[in-house]
């Protein structure tokens, strides 16, 4: 039986796993001690349960234990690395390169960078949301610190291709971090194959917790440090004070570890039915697929649907079926999506897009329903869409002279 | 945020969709707003020549659910309204019927826009002076 309402959202936040919930439990109630609690048993369990998650998190990523420093999520890991780089490396230059699509939290962090004295690239990607390599390497100086580039874009589910940046990066000498929110747990990710330096990413959207994440930092070829945001009582190496969120971390243990064991698994059966979905939607007239259809997420989807508003379309099924849309109707700002925009999209298209982000639970049967209830709702709207029926009349929309306000 | 029972009413049960024949003197169209803004609505009245009545109204409108909602609620109001009386719509009045939070004003007043906006269409076409408004600018 169909239970609603169907979550097709998973780049926003998955649900945890019953099994990390289960993991995490005893570290709320008998097992509460302060991992930097160094004279007794309580402190000892705790610690212990928290190297046994490090060592979990770390090889998820290829990564070595030593290199993770846990923090309370990848906001905070973005913030951590960008300006952890730029305050260590200040003797070494100013200069940062990033890209327009990049998440929130990595551009106003650059935007806040700048108001330090650092020196920021924003490099355009091109229609298929891929940065350029010929542009970055361009746009490396001598006084580059940092490139700072997503593993894989919230909104469209593209993936950079990170080894071809490392190999540039290298070449001239400079520090690679990556936003590996989207990217960790979901695809194949190995920080020393990737040449990745520095990366964040999240528990909550791997099935585990919300509130914890981590940020790799290399410790060989070469040694990164960065300089800590938080201060106190030292902990996590001196690069992230506060003391530790144990059942958190161990959750976070757990949801790594599934995903490592179950990605294959998991990835051959969403990628089925993402394809299923996107096939039959890209057979409604007049719809567009955003991003690019190879180098992408196996559970992302986002598509316009030409001369349809997305928030208005959204509501023809949401409170059955939880999805997002690019449209700004959504968001507080009244514009519609930045990297829809970033990718050339009108924004008559960016605010007909929606987002689609299937999950481990996701079934074949809220696949077929929702395919059903968007096609519906896409003709429904259109028979009331005064651009469909000048777009059927043959009129060309770009010709006409709309009033903007 | 979740919508008022009006709006998903007039959402899921949309009152006047469709088109008028706008080659007929008798009928005005306002087209309003933009596709890059995310709203555009298209609003048409018939009047009868004879008593100044609008006896039909029609909308089409690409838009989320505040704006269709706004307007197929402003083709119910228009109806058996006199042009004079239509002039009068206001856009606060359609925000409170249904219940529009702030950051859906602009819906409504984009609805009183194309009220507006096709009666000065059905007046120019009459030989009428169009008629002034003020801005709103709550765009």
């Amino acid at each position: 039986m169909l239970q609603f309402p169907i979550y097709l959202d998973h780049n926003a936040t998955t649900p945890c796993d019953p099994r990390v919930v289960e993991a995490m439990i005893p570290y709320f109630t008998n097992n509460f001690g302060n991992a930097a609690s160094r004279n007794h048993s309580f402190g000892w369990q705790a610690e212990e349960a928290v190297d046994y998650a490090r060592e979990q998190v770390a090889k998820l990523i290829g990564a070595d234990p030593k290199e993770i420093i846990f923090t309370s999520g990848a906001t905070e890991g973005d913030n951590l690395g960008i300006k952890g780089v730029f305050e260590m490396y200040a003797s070494k230059g100013n200069h940062i390169i990033t890209c327009n699509i990049e998440h929130k939290a990595v551009l106003d962090t650059c935007r806040h960078l700048e108001k330090e004295g650092a020196e920021i690239t924003y490099l355009d990607v091109k229609p298929n949301g891929l940065i350029d390599l010929s542009e970055l390497e361009a746009a490396i100086k001598p006084t580059t610190i940092l490139i700072a580039i997503m593993y894989a874009n919230n909104e469209i589910g593209t993936v950079m291709p990170m080894r071809e940046i490392s190999a540039i990066a290298r070449k001239h000498g400079v520090l690679v971090f990556s936003d590996g929110v989207q990217a960790v747990g979901k695809i194949p990710v190995d920080v020393n194959k990737d040449g990745i330096d520095l990366m964040a990413f999240t528990a909550h959207k791997m099935y585990g917790p919300k509130g914890v994440g981590a940020l790799y930092v290399r410790r060989k070829n070469p040694r990164v440090k960065v300089t800590a945001q938080i201060d106190g009582g030292g902990h996590e190496r001196g690069m992230r004070s506060g003391t530790l969120n144990v059942p958190g971390i161990v959750g976070f243990g757990k949801a790594c570890e599934i995903c490592m064991n179950e990605m294959e698994s998991d990835t051959a059966r969403i990628i089925k039915l993402r394809d299923k979905l996107e096939q039959s939607l890209l057979k409604v007239e007049e719809s567009y697929l955003n991003g690019d259809k190879e180098h992408r997420l196996p559970h992302v989807s986002n598509i316009s649907f030409k001369y349809v508003e997305g928030e208005g379309l959204m509501m023809g099924f949401n409170k059955n079926i939880a999805l997002s849309s690019g449209s700004a109707c959504t968001s507080a700002s009244l514009e519609p999506s930045y990297v829809l925009k970033a990718l050339g999209l009108g924004d008559d298209l960016a605010h007909s897009s929606l987002r689609f982000g299937l999950g481990r639970y996701t079934t074949e049967e809220q696949i077929d329903y929702t395919i059903e209830q968007v096609t519906n709702t896409v003709n429904k709207l259109r028979d009331m869409s005064p651009l469909w029926e000048m777009f059927k009349e043959g009129i060309d929309l770009s010709t006409i002279e709309w009033a903007h306000h | 945020m979740a919508y008022s029972e009006k709006v998903i009413d007039h959402y899921q049960h949309p009152k006047n969709v469709g088109t008028l024949d706008k080659s007929k003197s008798s009928v005005g169209t306002g087209l309003v707003g933009a596709p890059e803004c995310g709203d555009v609505m298209r609003l048409q009245i018939e009047v009868d020549d004879a008593t100044g009545v609008i006896k039909d109204a029609k909308f089409k409108t690409f838009g989320c659910g505040s704006a269709i909602a706004s307007s197929s609620l402003a083709t119910e109001w228009l109806k058996g309204k006199t042009v004079d009386e239509a002039v009068k719509i206001d856009n606060m009045t359609i925000v409170e019927e249904l219940n529009l939070p702030p950051v859906k004003i602009h819906c409504s007043v984009l609805a009183e826009d194309a009220v507006k906006a096709a009666i000065n269409d059905y007046r120019k076409k009459n030989g009428l002076e169009e008629l002034q408004f003020e801005e709103k600018g709550v765009h």
